[in-house]
């Protein structure tokens, strides 16, 4: 049988200056009818560019070297925009990371539904409502015959990208490239979308690309995997048989990162309290409160990590605490000495013990400043340093961050994702302070790069003893950093502790749905997890 | 700066030429112009010779003389006005920007006021009452000026402000002052030059549009817009002198527009292949 997609030798390669470098560097594949195939790496692997390429289309500032890519006998490598015309959308659709940026928030769904098949002239508009609904109905949407009716800003995550994958299975096209398509969800969300999708694809026995840097999701979805780094191709294989025995030493590197943990007993018990927060509610707006009667505590040299899933309440906690939103009831009180719950009244002193770091490294450095400037100047304002006292203290920080010292002359749009996020720690830790709190530091970078802010994190807290309060909703970061857990859901507490306890059941209810949604290894995992939901 | 000059595209350079050839002709203007600039040389009106290369005008005047002459203070004028208008615009955007409450919203709201008002009739207003002279003239544009001018640095400055470096600087405790000066002024300098551009344009043709109007700079100054005002009636006799500053305008106009989109498409940093 010939395949639906065969893409041989293919070469792409992109523009820096005025010389163009490959991106993806003769790569082979093949995708039968009915087949899912998943293309996993790090960021810079290629697989976006890899996937967008299936619909003969590349990135402004890309262009096809060589290769060929034959999608049912036809070739679309460099064919003309009219001819690509009539395959992408009806034939071949594609599924992007974040659907609340694909969508037009100005028009309704379901209008945005109907554009493609009418466009095309395979439907009419009256028909292409009617499947609308149909396909809402199959992808669980809640309320499948009005929901179209809705604005993009009116339906939550998980389901406006529910329904951004309607849209492309809308005229039951051959092919659907999903590109991270749950990538941006949190973890009780992902789980739906995933179902949702393995589903629909399962019905109208679609073919599938779908690239992710989540081997775990990858598992789920695929029949066949094929691992990309750097524009190459590292490894192909049937998904049982790649995730139990893969060959390459890449792979083993991002199956064990899934399984990364921590030792227990290697820290020495301390009893004092660093920071301690006594039933504090806050709001944004007068009258509803967004945290209720939370109540913590962190312990120095230990980790802290506050987990729940998007709009639990879990930044609002961080924020408190560092003084950005100040609390209407509740006491903070640090190292004994309560604090003013307003930033502007708390002291020097106190701003120095407790620092920030960010989930985004990008937006969190100022891009006009030197790393010299942006670590120098807490070392200046806080402790009063300057001139080469304050460089070579620079440098000390650099390398407690794993950086080369040349990298003071550098501005931050110089530096990777996790290059910055290093910096940002220096920052902090530039302050010498006693607590750090760590806002989803590592959900906007890869798994390995995250993997090994984390253990930067934990290194620097064995040398330095500080405290981490860590804001997170990845559960497998929680198992390799926190030694205590507390559980938010709508802006409370329910159920904090010692990991271990945490961790083992019996479970809170809302424990038990975080911790069994974290995707495993296992192929099964997803089918097994949702019949066992069904049965309950 | 010189391998900038380099790699600038030809219409910028052709922007910074004419550019440069006003200033030239701004600082030497006493060397460059062949008579003094209120000297009575010719007769009027007449047309283009060796000895006018411009012709003369309404009073028989020497035209290339006076244009040199309008240059020198035309665009000292402007300058002063749009540098005046963007220090106090981009310094009410900033507070705005950073005080928020109701220091932005009292600082919004005078804006509005003024805006309210048509500049050009709220200029005449003024400076009918005032009088005119050139420091007045300077302060009053200025000020109708830097509503604009604060608008823009207002929007760009809370953009700025609410990404998380700011906030990063605002917990470690630093003043409004500092955060505006390092983390919200560098970052806000590619939108705000291109509008000082623009605005410069505009401040310019404002004063002309005063002077044809005459109440800008006043006789016997030399000013384009004075220029072509005087000589208008020219026109009807089919003579074409009030022309010449006229297109002495429109050709800085184009230059400093010719460099600031050049500028816009560095900061923008899109690529033209």
């Amino acid at each position: 049988m010939t395949p639906l997609l065969e893409i041989n030798d293919i070469v792409i390669e992109g523009q820096t200056g005025d010389t163009w470098k490959p991106v993806v560097k003769n790569i082979s594949l093949n995708l039968n009818h009915g087949e899912v195939l998943g293309l996993i790496g790090e960021s810079g692997a290629g697989k976006s560019t890899l996937g967008l390429t299936a619909m003969g289309f590349t990135r402004t500032g890309c262009r096809i070297a060589s290769g060929s890519i034959l999608f049912d006998g036809q070739e679309l490598a460099n064919a003309s925009k009219s001819d690509l015309r009539k395959f992408c959308g009806s034939r071949i659709s594609y599924v992007a990371q974040s659907a609340a940026a694909s969508f037009n928030p100005a028009h309704k769904l379901v209008e945005q539904f109907a554009e493609g098949p009418v466009q095309h002239g395979l439907m009419t508009r009256q028909e292409a409502e009617e499947k609308a609904i149909d396909l809402y109905r199959r992808l669980d949407l809640p309320d499948p015959e009005n929901i179209g009716n809705r604005y993009p800003h009116q339906v939550s995550g998980g389901q406006l990208q529910r329904a951004m994958v309607a849209m492309a299975m809308a005229t039951e096209p051959d092919i659907i490239i999903y590109d991270e398509p749950t990538t941006a969800l949190d973890v009780t969300t992902q789980i739906e979308v995933l179902a949702a999708i393995k589903e629909v694809t399962k019905q109208f026995n679609t073919a599938a690309i779908y690239i992710t840097h989540d081997l775990a999701v990858v598992a789920q979805m695929a029949n066949r995997i094929m691992v990309l780094r750097h524009g190459d191709l590292v490894e192909e294989g049937e998904a049982r048989e790649l995730l139990d025995n893969p060959k390459k030493e890449y792979t083993r590197q991002l199956i064990s990162v899934r399984n990364a943990g921590k030792d227990e007993e290697s820290k020495n018990k301390d009893p004092d309290t660093i920071l301690k927060i006594e039933n504090i509610s806050a709001s944004y707006k007068a009258n509803v409160n967004v945290v209720e009667n939370i109540s913590l505590k962190v312990k120095p040299r230990k980790t802290v990590a506050v987990v729940g899933e998007s709009g639990s309440g879990k930044t609002t906690v961080a924020r408190i605490v560092a003084g950005l939103l100040p609390p209407h009831q509740g006491r903070i009180v640090f190292d004994g000495e309560e604090l003013s719950r307003d930033l502007k009244s708390r002291t020097p002193d106190n701003l120095q013990r407790i620092q920030m770091i960010y989930q985004m490294p990008d937006v969190a450095l100022n891009p006009r400043q030197r790393v010299s400037k942006i670590l120098g100047r807490p070392l200046q304002f806080y402790l009063n340093m300057t001139g080469e006292k304050q460089e070579n203290r620079i440098k000390e920080l650099l390398q407690m961050v794993e950086l080369p010292e040349n990298y003071m002359n550098r501005y931050p749009s110089e530096l990777s994702g996790g290059e910055k996020q290093r910096i940002c720690i220096a920052r902090a830790l530039a302050a010498e302070p006693e607590l750090v709190i760590c806002d989803e530091v590592t959900s906007a970078l890869d798994q390995l790069v995250a993997e090994g802010i984390l253990k930067l994190l934990q290194r620097l807290q064995d040398e330095l003893g500080v405290s981490y309060l860590f804001i997170t909703h990845d559960l497998a970061t929680v198992k390799a950093i926190a030694d205590d857990i507390i559980v938010m859901y709508h802006g409370r507490i329910v159920e904090q502790g010692v990991k271990k306890e945490i961790l083992e059941p019996p479970h809170h209810e809302y424990t038990e749905l975080l911790l069994s949604s974290v995707p495993e290894m296992d192929p099964d995992w997803l089918d097994n997890l949702l019949a066992q939901r069904d049965l309950n | 700066m010189f391998k900038l000059l380099k790699q600038a595209p030809l219409s910028a350079r052709v922007g910074l030429f004419i550019i440069l050839l006003n200033v030239v002709a701004m600082i030497f203007a006493p060397v460059i112009a062949p008579y003094g600039e209120t000297e009575m040389v010719g007769e009027v009106w007449a047309p283009s010779s060796k000895a006018h290369w411009l012709g003369t005008d309404q009073l028989g005047r020497d035209m290339f003389t006076r244009i040199v002459y309008g240059a020198r203070n035309t665009i000292a004028i402007t300058l002063c006005v749009a540098l005046l208008s963007f220090f106090v615009g981009c310094l009410g955007g900033f507070v705005a920007a950073t005080k928020k409450g109701w220091v932005d919203q009292a600082l919004g709201r005078m804006v509005d006021i003024v805006m309210a008002f048509p500049t050009l009739i709220f200029a005449l207003m003024v400076l009918s009452i005032v009088g005119t002279s050139i420091p007045v003239l300077i302060v009053v544009i200025a000020i109708l000026d830097s509503t604009r001018v604060f608008r823009l640095t207002r929007a760009v400055a809370m953009d700025i402000e609410v990404q998380d470096f700011v906030e990063v600087a605002r917990l470690r405790g630093e003043g409004n002052w500092w955060i505006m000066r390092h983390e919200i002024l560098p970052n806000s300098l590619p939108p705000l030059v291109a509008e000082f551009g623009l605005r410069f344009c505009f401040v310019f043709l404002f004063i002309s549009a005063l002077s044809f109007l005459g109440l800008g700079l006043q006789p016997p100054m030399a000013d384009w817009g004075g220029m072509v005002r005087e000589n208008a009636g020219a026109i009807t006799f089919g003579i074409f002198t009030p022309l010449w500053p006229a297109g002495a305008i429109a050709f800085l106009t184009i230059g400093v527009n010719l460099v600031v989109d050049w500028f816009l498409h560095q900061s923008s940093q899109i690529r033209r292949q």
